[in-house]
């Protein structure tokens, strides 16, 4: 059964084609129920619940110190949003690590992932192979390790080796996504270019590089959304830095402030926006 | 104000392009645009090597519309390949315009290719993937916009050049592949079974429309086709390969009426082939062929390493057999037989003729107005054709 939405009224399917030799029942158009229609209003509401009180209770107007039952409206949490120092920090750290995470495990991804699609070299199947079990290891494996790695270094954990571990876990998901971008290209096209004049670096630069950038900015978002709400692996190796989950979870014991679902609500409409100029982005280019 | 702009930066551009137009022929005008010596093609598999060329003497000349046909592997894609430089001999020398261009990459050399998949850029306009190339070589900006603009005139898709491949037809996806490499006014302009995904109306409307194109610009086509109808057609020259090696290479008409090789009268249309033993030369030159049960036929002339009292292949195109109830008289090879099928044409029947010695004998009749169905099954008839028709070829 298809999963419509919207557009089309649940009514009215189109009258049952009619007999031939006039045996069959006369009955009016029989009533199909739609369920895959409602499994999907189900499956949304179910992912949106979540949002919906986290973006509500940024409204609440709390009478003591915990903001779990709803009191009444309020913007004051909106025009101090600011207003606990130590989050601020904890926020700057996570979109700060978030963006360069972003920045690092994109460009290194990317490569990897052209690497892995287009050639075939000695190793390749040991990359595939780390890559795997970089991303299907639990996450407190990876931070223990991590962490022991580090001390095993003298390293002093902190800012930068929070970046190190972000960029680990994250270069894999940005890897596979382009590579499955590159494995679907036409290598005719890069030929086409050569054909035409074009050197490799020109080649790569007009050609290869705008049909992977799709799948570059799908992974470069991957890797920021994965990194801004890291939790485990970031306790191992954030030392004295801390960063927005960090600090929530901290801030629980002691009732987390209503200005977290200010920021939270924020970070979402920030990736709302996102989601929309892509989509209208796409529609636009075809 | 913009017409001006453009008619002043237009003039010195034109100007140029003629002055260089004059000088490029000069110092190759006499040679070949192509010319192939002894170029071998080996890939590793394993431990084993492949020859997908073995060695392929080629001189295409400047103008010349070429076709490499032959069935899939038998190395015709790799050799077009290797003259664009996407692939490098293992051995011998690859010219273009008597230069050796042998190890020279693909973007330095002067000729363009197009696509069996057209390889447009899908996120570039029509315009913009035709730009590409003369964009690459730092042609004037206004003397690009001007080519662009002719060129795709001249595939008549002027009115497309705002869009992006994906927009566009099959068939127009093809000729914007045309207008990109043309647009470089290359020495040759390989094509790669550019009209293969095309269906069959529009591939037929196609190739009149390249023929149509080749002779308006005057550039050598060289044209990789696995469709025999295709290259008869199309092409000035067509060189027949099979296994890496070329097995025929001459004009459509001396490949089909002439066919040297058993391969090449089986690859092109449709021939029969008897075996018979050759026998000595009559009064008129011929030679008799004695294909067992007292049948004969006749060969103009032998080709060289044939001899009288060799074993030999003869064909004979369908369409060269007379069928006939009655014994026909002269100089004729004539060969009684007998209907095993008859399957009306339209416009031409097909006759399937059993011999005496077990063979089958194929013949075309066209239905002109003035013949009627000569016979149904199982009956006798006589079939002639002229020595001419017929050629032995080595067993």
């Amino acid at each position: 059964m298809s999963v419509r939405l919207g557009t089309e009224p649940p009514s009215a399917p189109p009258p049952p084609p009619a007999r031939l030799g006039g045996t069959g029942r006369t009955r009016g158009p029989r009533r199909r129920i739609d369920w895959g229609r409602y499994y999907t209003w189900l499956v949304l509401a179910w992912l949106f619940t979540p949002i919906v009180f986290m973006v509500a209770f940024s409204f609440n107007d709390p009478a003591g110190k915990h903001n779990i039952t709803w009191q009444g409206f309020t913007f004051k949490w909106y025009a101090n949003a600011f207003a606990h120092p130590t989050l601020n920090e904890a926020m700057f750290n996570s979109v700060s690590i978030a963006l360069l995470s972003m920045l690092i495990a994109g460009a290194l991804g990317s490569l990897l992932g052209l690497a892995l699609g287009r050639f075939s070299f000695r190793g390749k199947q040991l990359t595939n192979l780390v890559m795997f079990s970089a991303i299907s290891a639990p996450e407190v494996v990876l931070g223990a390790a991590l962490l022991s790695t580090f001390l095993m270094m003298n390293v002093t954990t902190g800012y930068w080796t929070t970046v190190v571990a972000h960029v680990m876990f994250c270069v894999s998901f940005v890897a596979i996504t382009v590579r499955a971008r590159v494995i679907t290209l036409d290598p005719a096209l890069e030929e086409a270019a050569r054909d035409l004049g074009a050197g490799p670096f020109t080649t790569f630069r007009l050609v290869t590089l705008p049909m992977l950038f799709p799948a570059i900015m799908a992974g470069g978002l991957l890797a920021f959304a994965l990194s801004i709400d890291d939790y485990i692996i970031t306790t191992f190796v954030s030392g004295d830095v801390t960063t927005f989950p960090l600090w929530v979870w901290g801030a629980t014991r002691v009732g987390i402030p209503p200005q977290v679902n200010v920021m939270g609500t924020l970070l979402f409409g920030v990736g709302l926006i996102m989601a929309v100029v892509n989509v209208v982005m796409a529609n636009r280019r075809r | 104000m913009v017409t001006t702009a453009n008619s002043s930066t237009e003039e010195p551009a034109v100007t140029a392009q003629d002055a260089s137009a004059q000088d490029s022929p000069n110092p190759s005008e006499q040679g070949p645009e192509i010319s192939l010596e002894r170029v071998v093609k080996a890939y590793r598999t394993g431990s084993d090597t492949v020859r997908a060329v073995g060695g392929v003497d080629l001189e295409i000349a400047r103008g010349e519309f070429f076709s490499l046909l032959g069935p899939s592997g038998c190395g015709k894609t790799t050799t077009m390949r290797m003259i664009a430089g996407f692939e490098e001999p293992t051995e011998g020398v690859v010219r273009l315009s008597g230069r050796d261009v042998t190890g020279v990459p693909a973007n330095r050399r002067d000729v363009n290719m197009v696509f069996q998949s057209y390889a447009l850029f899908p996120h570039m306009t029509v315009e913009a993937n035709v730009a590409f190339g003369l964009e690459r070589k730092r042609v004037p900006k206004a003397e690009i916009r001007r080519r662009v603009g002719e060129m795709l005139e001249l595939v008549e898709l002027g009115h497309r050049a705002k869009h992006r491949p994906a927009q566009l037809s099959g068939g127009q996806q093809q000729r914007v592949a045309l207008a990109r490499a043309l647009v470089n006014e290359p020495g040759a302009l390989l094509l790669d079974e550019p009209l293969g995904a095309l269906d069959l109306k529009l591939r037929q409307s196609m190739q009149v429309e390249l023929k149509r194109i080749q002779r308006e610009v005057g550039i050598t086509f060289v044209y990789v086709t696995h469709d025999q109808g295709e290259a008869l057609t199309m092409s000035d020259r067509v060189a027949v390969m099979n296994n890496g090696l070329v097995e025929q290479l001459g004009t459509p008409a001396e490949i089909y009426e002439r066919p040297a090789t058993r391969f090449v009268a089986d690859f092109i249309g449709t021939s029969n082939l008897l075996t018979g033993t050759i026998g000595a030369a009559d009064a008129a030159g011929h030679h008799r062929v004695e294909l067992g049960h007292d049948l004969t036929a006749l060969v103009a002339e032998l080709p060289k390493g044939l001899s009288a009292g060799d074993r030999a292949h003869l064909t004979v195109r369908p369409e060269k057999v007379r069928i006939g109830l009655e014994r026909p008289g002269g100089d004729l090879s004539i060969l009684p037989g007998t209907v095993a099928e008859t399957v009306y044409m339209g416009s031409a029947t097909h006759y399937q003729v059993s011999l005496a010695n077990g063979a089958e004998v194929t013949v075309y009749q066209q239905n002109s107005s003035d013949s009627t169905l000569v016979a149904g099954r199982g009956e006798a008839v006589w079939l002639s054709w002229a020595p001419r028709h017929s050629y032995a070829l080595p067993v």
